[in-house]
């Protein structure tokens, strides 16, 4: 597998996400989403779960998509994605069509991590030929920031708030990726927007490969997480920098990491510009730091900048 | 027309509709007492007798949320399920109907739990009735052949999801002689022609999007409209499918109901047995009828009406309940349907709940109650028949 995007010059033009969608200022889902689509290209179908992306961009009369789109409800993209791939096998091969469309289904965390995990799970398990996106903001950030098995530990949502008897969130995010590479999928990868042709090369992998890719995409909310709207990049950048969110995939079952980090940024930096960590004290912050320390011994990252 | 007569248990007969039918997807669950239509199909699709892809779905609400996303292609789609699975379908039901998605289900009834029970009674279709669905309802194992044609017939022309309804064990299990049309002429009747792809990147559509309350309301009303809509369509399909197959359809199926002074009103396998007491009534004396529904949504409204209107009783038997409820659900929307218009009292039954069985005497007796609320000229409250005190 070869990467298509190298440069800027290799990116495509056309936009299949059209601007003035009513996602959040700053919301870097927009931008993921975008760069999805110019790694697609347009002869793709989008299925997407119930979320702030789906409400975003598909208010009647107006909708933001350039491709064919479709949602019908929070936890089943997948499997209505299951049904327009084997749909299209089954008209292509009986001859009742020539048409050639990709599927593509996309969920938030809450989408895809909880909710629509059995769904999920059963598109992985019978090989369906089709890509998962999850956007993971980490929260039901569309309902107003609650918590979801994908909301880091410490983190203060609506429904893990701080208090006497918490520290916010009390449990460790699930490993999404652990779970579909579990199902034997030939294709799975983590990506954040920061590192724009990681993603499209991902993606583009993700629909090349014969049967399931899951792509799980970091997304920093703003609007959860508590940061000003100019830092979306800069937080998917320090995610990636901590060692908290390695860039890797896994090809086959082979890991292999596609983003290295030479010198490691203390999670501090990545936990002090939001909100959602500011009661954290320093024995909570160092418990982070140590589980950024054992992704970083996990995918041999470099060692932490010295301060 | 040729056919051949066969022996066929219910399932068996759908399963075969539905292969007549060459269906492009088929997404299904295991569950009793459904099963052994959707095995059957896969031995089909197993040994290249049917060219369909068959997706082993992990839930019914993925089965229906499959048919959705193929029906959305173009693609002909079929599914089966029963009881827990239908109500697991629920949330998605209202999809399919609002975003006028055809596929054909075969639901196979089977009481809700709890206590768990496997049996028939008819309140997992109940609680389905305003879904947006067409329901069609067989009385044996030949109706749900031939209604299942219909329906891939109906369901196309009208863009909306179509319940063929049938008795579990009762109709699903029990093997009938069954008169198999020819298989050409029913791919001539319904050519699986794909439907338009909505998926396409030429028009790239939004399916599915939000409906704020300054349009939803006109969106929710055009899948209202489309069901009452598809009346007719329903009505030249019975018509044509008797010339064409010599086995005539009605939304409303009536017994001895010329001269009939009260009458049963009944749905699914039940009817066979009203029918014969039915004649030994009028041996007895008492003019009596029996109404079926078979097309129960679109609800046949105006039918009902003119059959009351010669009737001086009409008993009504619910094979599922509406607890806390003003009445059960059959009698609630006869008595609706008829309020205003008809003065004719009705008597309400429950009978049958869980596999319970419905006997002649229990007929016997329905007959006798819905004799006297004529001659009292009012009904007296649901009688639950042959429950245990």
């Amino acid at each position: 597998m070869s990467a298509t995007f190298r440069t800027i010059k290799d990116v495509p033009k056309e936009e299949h996400l059209a601007p003035g969608h009513r996602l959040c200022a700053g919301c870097t889902v927009g931008t993921a989403m975008r760069q999805i689509l110019k790694a697609s290209g347009k002869d793709v179908a989008v299925i997407t779960a119930t979320g702030c992306l789906e409400v975003s961009t598909s208010y009647f009369p107006q909708s933001a998509w350039r491709v064919p789109w479709a949602h019908i409800a929070f936890e089943n993209a997948a499997a209505v994605a299951s049904g327009v791939e084997h749909a299209m096998r089954a008209l292509n091969r009986k001859g009742k069509s020539d048409e050639k469309i990709s599927v593509m289904a996309v969920g938030g965390d809450g989408g895809t991590f909880d909710i629509g995990l059995q769904a999920l799970s059963g598109a992985l398990e019978r090989g369906d030929d089709l890509v998962y996106i999850c956007y993971d903001n980490e929260a039901y950030m569309n309902t107003g920031i609650q918590r979801s098995s994908a909301t880091p530990y410490g983190a203060a949502t609506t429904t893990s708030p701080p208090g006497k008897l918490s520290i916010g969130q009390s449990t460790q995010k699930k490993d999404l990726i652990g779970i579909a590479i579990a199902h034997g999928v030939p294709y799975a990868a983590t990506a954040t927007p920061a590192y724009p042709f990681d993603l499209m090369n991902k993606v583009r992998k993700g629909l090349d490969v014969n049967g399931p890719a899951l792509i799980h995409v970091l997304t920093p909310c703003p609007t959860g997480w508590r940061f000003d709207v100019s830092a979306g990049i800069e937080l998917s950048k320090m995610a990636v920098l901590t060692g908290l969110w390695p860039l890797y995939e896994v090809v086959n079952g082979e890991v292999r990491l596609t983003v290295q980090v030479p010198r490691r940024e203390p999670v501090t930096k990545y936990l002090q510009i939001q909100g959602r960590f500011r009661h954290l004290d320093e024995k909570t912050a160092g418990l982070i730091q140590k589980r950024a320390d054992q992704i970083a011994a996990k995918f041999n990252l470099g060692p932490l900048r010295s301060q | 027309m040729s056919t051949t007569r066969r022996s066929m248990s219910g399932n068996y007969a759908i399963a075969y509709a539905v292969k007549m039918a060459d269906v492009d997807v088929i997404a299904a669950y295991p569950i009793t007492p459904q099963t052994t239509i959707v095995e059957k199909l896969s031995e089909y699709v197993a040994n290249g007798e049917l060219d369909a892809d068959y997706i082993n779905v992990e839930s019914e609400h993925s089965a229906m949320s499959a048919c959705v996303g193929a029906s959305l292609t173009g693609a002909r789609v079929f599914t089966a399920t029963s009881s827990q699975g239908l109500a697991f379908m629920h949330e998605v039901l209202f999809m399919a109907s609002a975003l006028r998605t055809p596929m054909v289900m075969a639901n196979v009834n089977r009481a809700l739990s709890a206590p768990l029970n496997i049996w028939n009674d008819h309140s997992d279709a109940m609680a389905e009735r305003d879904s947006g669905w067409i329901q069609l309802w067989a009385s044996s194992a030949q109706d749900a052949l031939d209604l299942t044609i219909m329906a891939f017939k109906i369901g196309e022309s009208e863009r909306l999801p179509v319940m063929v309804n049938l008795d579990g064990f009762i109709l699903s299990h029990t093997y009938e002689p069954i008169d198999l049309p020819n298989a050409e002429e029913v791919r001539k009747y319904i050519p699986s022609r794909p439907l338009t792809n909505r998926l396409s990147p030429k028009t790239a559509f939004s399916i599915g999007v939000v409906g704020p309350p300054e349009y939803y309301y006109e969106m929710k009303y055009q899948a209202v409209d489309a069901i009452e809509k598809s009346r007719s369509k329903i009505k030249d399909v019975y018509a044509e499918y008797e010339k064409i197959f010599g086995r005539g359809y009605r939304d409303v199926e009536s017994y001895g109901i010329e001269d009939a002074e009260i009458a049963l009103v009944t749905m699914g396998a039940m009817t066979g047995s009203a029918r014969i007491v039915s004649e030994e009534m009028r041996a007895a004396g008492v003019k009596a009828g029996v109404i079926s529904i078979r097309t129960f949504r679109p609800f046949p409204s105006e039918e009902l009406l003119d059959l009351a209107s010669g009737l001086k009783g009409i008993g009504i038997m619910d094979r599922a309940t509406t607890p806390g409820g003003p009445s059960n659900p059959l009698f609630t929307d006869i008595a609706s349907c008829l309020y205003g218009s008809s003065r004719v009292p009705l008597q309400g039954f429950v009978a049958g709940l869980g596999g319970r069985d419905i006997t002649l005497d229990d007929f016997r007796m329905m007959f006798r109650e819905t004799d006297r609320a004529s001659k009292e000229g009012r009904g007296r409250s649901p009688i639950y028949v042959g429950l245990r005190e």
